[in-house]
């Protein structure tokens, strides 16, 4: 198993924690009377899991078993690979912190953090399909 | 990786770079920047990412890896078959994109057709895998 794909796993299962621990809280909301950002945490607790855990989890697994991609370079250049781990969590993260809080507190600081955040993650999603496209490929 | 993997796969490629993009497009005009038809994209969003990307990718990537049915004869199931699902399920997708966007009388009908598509994409690709699901040829 490659380092890359390491690390995409070993934060695809944080990730999965956190999707976790989001939705208990967002459930907890009301009757433990929490404060009134956690009610805000649904499309969070959404995409901790579908991007966080799910996809996460694909980009990192594909990128060990797709067939290679030649003799010299297996997995292609790495640190292009690098960056569509740092893009994708970098994007994760910003929305966590700044989507509950956009819908408590709007400003443009959080409404920059949500647009830095939709470009971080679409960015790391074109360069993965970029980098995997040649490996889908008969062997 | 067998031809109907290699053309799951490149589908599901294509639906996480149209899910994406349109996912980015929401939550930029969650931030301000714009505005976008909400009740459009957001079901195609999820249609994509959900069915056209996590659902086939997981269906390609297995299609291919998983213990093959003969030893004697490399065959993975019936491909007419495998074909048949996955050309299901991509038009489902698209029915049921298009119904959650369809004007009213239209909308119904047309996401019920994709629905049902997606569910004979799922029968059929169920039937053709499950004798795959066993120990490898090699261990037995
Ligand atoms: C595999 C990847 C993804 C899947 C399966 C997925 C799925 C979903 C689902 C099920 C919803 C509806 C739930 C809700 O509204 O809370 C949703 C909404 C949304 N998604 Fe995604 N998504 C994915 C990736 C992304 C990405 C990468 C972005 C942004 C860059 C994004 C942005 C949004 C936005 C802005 C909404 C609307 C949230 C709201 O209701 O305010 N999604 N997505």
């Amino acid at each position: 198993m490659p380092p890359l794909t390491r690390w995409y796993v070993r934060l695809s299962f944080t990730y999965l924690v956190l999707a976790l621990v989001a939705s208990t809280a967002g459930a907890a909301q009301q009757p433990l009377g929490l404060p009134g950002w956690v009610a805000a945490l649904g499309p969070v607790a959404v995409h901790l899991f579908v991007v966080g855990w799910i996809t996460q989890m694909i980009f990192g697994v594909a990128y060990w078993m797709f067939p290679r991609r030649s003799a010299a370079m297996p997995r292609g250049d790495p640190a292009p690979a690098v960056a569509t781990l740092a893009l994708l969590n970098a994007g994760l993260l910003l929305r966590i912190v700044a989507e509950p809080w956009h819908a408590t507190r709007p400003s443009s600081l959080t409404g920059g953090m949500l647009v830095a955040s939709a470009m971080a993650q679409w960015l790391a999603g074109v360069w993965w399909v970029v980098m995997m496209w040649p490996r889908v490929k008969e062997r | 990786m067998p031809a109907p993997s290699r053309w799951a796969i490149r589908a599901a490629l294509v639906y996480l770079l149209l899910g994406f993009t349109a996912g980015a497009v929401l939550l930029a005009a969650k931030g301000g920047l714009g505005s976008v038809p909400w009740r459009v994209l957001h079901p195609l969003h999820i249609e994509w990412l959900l069915v056209g990307w996590t659902a086939q990718l997981t269906m390609g990537v297995a299609y291919w890896i998983f213990p093959r049915v003969s030893l004697r004869r490399d065959v993975s199931g019936s491909p007419r078959m495998v074909w048949l699902a996955f050309a299901m399920l991509n038009v489902g997708i698209w029915l049921a994109g298009i119904g959650a966007i369809a004007p009213r009388p239209l909308e119904g009908t047309v996401t019920l057709l994709g629905r049902l598509c997606e569910v004979s994409a799922a029968v059929v690709f169920a039937r053709v895998m499950w004798p795959r699901v066993r120990p490898g040829l090699a261990q037995m």
